[in-house]
């Protein structure tokens, strides 16, 4: 598993990646309420805004980390926002790409690394 | 967070576990480990104490106090019986609020309540405008705190079983913990409670006091907002300010028959032939509560539109987000008079897209009082 700057951590599954946000990032926006999902099927690049998070806080936003086609939303989330709080890398996922530059991870640091980063 | 006040409380929030941030000047807990959403819930299920000793608390003494807060604040204040307490506001020359504020007849003086970010203004207004005929003291020694919550009456009586005797908006000065407290039966949560004015020195003994009971648990401003929120009750500086008068606020309630055209002592306070205008005449926007048809939050800064296409915006909102009771997006926000019917469904712009809400009366949730 890889860890973006951003908090989000990504899981190779097969020919795609499966993205969400870590524990520490849910801990820190508080009790989630609701998640804007991007459409299957949509082109996005690295950096673009993919994600909308809303807590009882405020709103984030959470970007593509990477080039590539969402293949699959985690439509759970939508009645059940809280599981992104409840179980941030399993149950609480949001969505799989697929890369088209799959050398993109190589950028991204290892858990150890991004428990460096949060301590 | 080095320049910031703290309130008698602080260090006890930090004990606690609060994540501090600063509000007004002061640094507050805005929420501690239970984290917004159960502190939310488990105020409306038992009870919840708020450390708000950053806000202001003020007595005006001297013959004649009552009529002469009535030359800044459009309520009745020479009816205020004894021992009981009211909601009121500060307008200007436009009629706009200056802020709002509490008002408590304890007999031989009014206390007021204003809010912490317009205390230090609200000071300077009431003596430039009320002295020397009656004097203006601030009380920086005493500390507030509220108890809200249905368990909140069980909970007080516990330490003095004369709380339980209060109804609400009525005023008493208890004994706690041995100590004089300045007691009201009111808040900003919709809930029933109690508001506690406590000597510095005695707070943190205080609010340990009622932090050992098992019903209570310490709430933080985050939710602190959500509950007022679902309660339909205003914050200032958003909600209600210098560019919105009473009757646009929804708030004519608030002046009493006595002080409107026509009564016994009509007008007299700044902003009165502004105010008495709106009254006669409508007004063309009004504070109204919405409740978002899907589950995304719309917060402060939403342009409102009668329609998914219309570029013509027709209000906005104020205050919004999730909830926790109602369980969904709630907000309040001004909209013109002629789409503001409760029912109406406007469309709100959120991340360039217009989703509809439905104009909705207030309350969200039931205000659970002790009448």
């Amino acid at each position: 598993m890889k860890f973006t700057e951003e908090h989000e951590w990504l899981r190779p599954e097969d020919d795609v990646i499966v993205v969400g946000i870590t524990e520490h990032a849910t801990t820190q926006l508080g009790d989630i309420v609701f998640v804007e999902l991007p459409e299957v099927g949509t082109t996005v690049a690295k950096d673009d805004e993919a994600v909308v998070i809303e807590s009882v806080k405020a709103a984030s936003d959470i970007m593509a980390p990477l080039d590539g086609e969402i293949v699959e939303v985690n439509e759970a989330l939508a009645d059940n926002p809280g599981l992104a709080n409840e179980d941030a890398t399993g149950d609480g996922w949001f969505f799989k790409i697929k890369p088209s530059d799959p050398s993109q991870m190589d950028e991204y640091m290892d858990e150890a690394a991004y428990n460096d980063m949060i301590a | 967070m080095s320049d910031l006040l703290q309130t008698p409380l602080h260090d006890l929030h930090v004990e606690l576990g609060a994540k501090m941030v600063p509000f007004a000047g002061y640094a507050m807990p805005v929420q501690y480990p239970l984290g917004v959403m159960k502190e939310h819930l488990h105020t409306r299920a038992r009870a919840g104490l708020f450390d708000v000793s950053h806000m202001g608390q003020v007595k005006v003494t001297g013959d004649g106090a009552t009529a002469a807060l009535e030359r800044l604040i459009p309520v009745d204040i020479i009816g205020l019986a004894a021992n009981r307490q009211r909601y009121g506001f500060f307008t200007n020359d436009h009629g706009g609020i200056m802020d709002d504020l509490m008002l408590a007849n304890r007999g031989d003086h009014i206390f007021v309540v204003v809010n912490a970010a317009c205390k230090d203004a609200d000071i300077a207004h009431m003596k430039a405008h009320l002295e020397p005929d009656v004097t203006v003291t601030p009380v920086p020694d005493r500390a507030l705190l509220a108890l809200q919550g249905p368990a909140a009456e069980t909970v007080l009586s516990a330490l003095n079983p004369a709380a339980a005797d209060m109804a609400f908006m009525d005023v008493a000065t208890l004994d706690l913990n041995g100590v004089e407290c300045w007691v009201s039966r009111s808040g900003y949560t919709g809930e029933d409670g109690y508001e506690i004015s406590v000597p510095n020195d005695q707070a943190v003994a205080l609010a340990q006091a009622l932090l050992a009971h098992e019903d209570v648990e310490p709430i933080g401003l985050g939710a602190r907002d959500s509950l007022r929120l679902e309660g339909g009750l205003c914050l200032y500086g958003h909600d209600i300010d210098t560019g919105t008068t009473p009757i646009q606020g929804a708030l004519t309630w608030a002046i009493q028959k006595v002080r409107r055209a026509g009564g016994d002592r009509a007008g007299g306070f700044p902003g009165a032939d502004a105010i008495f205008s709106e009254m006669a005449e409508g007004v063309s926007r009004k504070r109204v509560g919405f409740l978002p048809d899907g589950r995304a939050p719309m917060r402060e800064g939403v342009a409102i539109f009668a329609d998914a296409e219309s570029d013509v915006q027709i209000g906005n909102i104020t205050s919004g987000g999730f909830g926790p009771t109602v369980g969904g997006p709630v907000a309040m926000g001004y909209l013109a008079t002629a789409h503001a019917s409760p029912g109406t469904t406007v469309y709100g712009e959120l991340r360039g897209k217009r989703l509809p809400l439905t104009v909705t009366k207030m309350p969200f949730t039931p205000a659970n009082f002790k009448r």
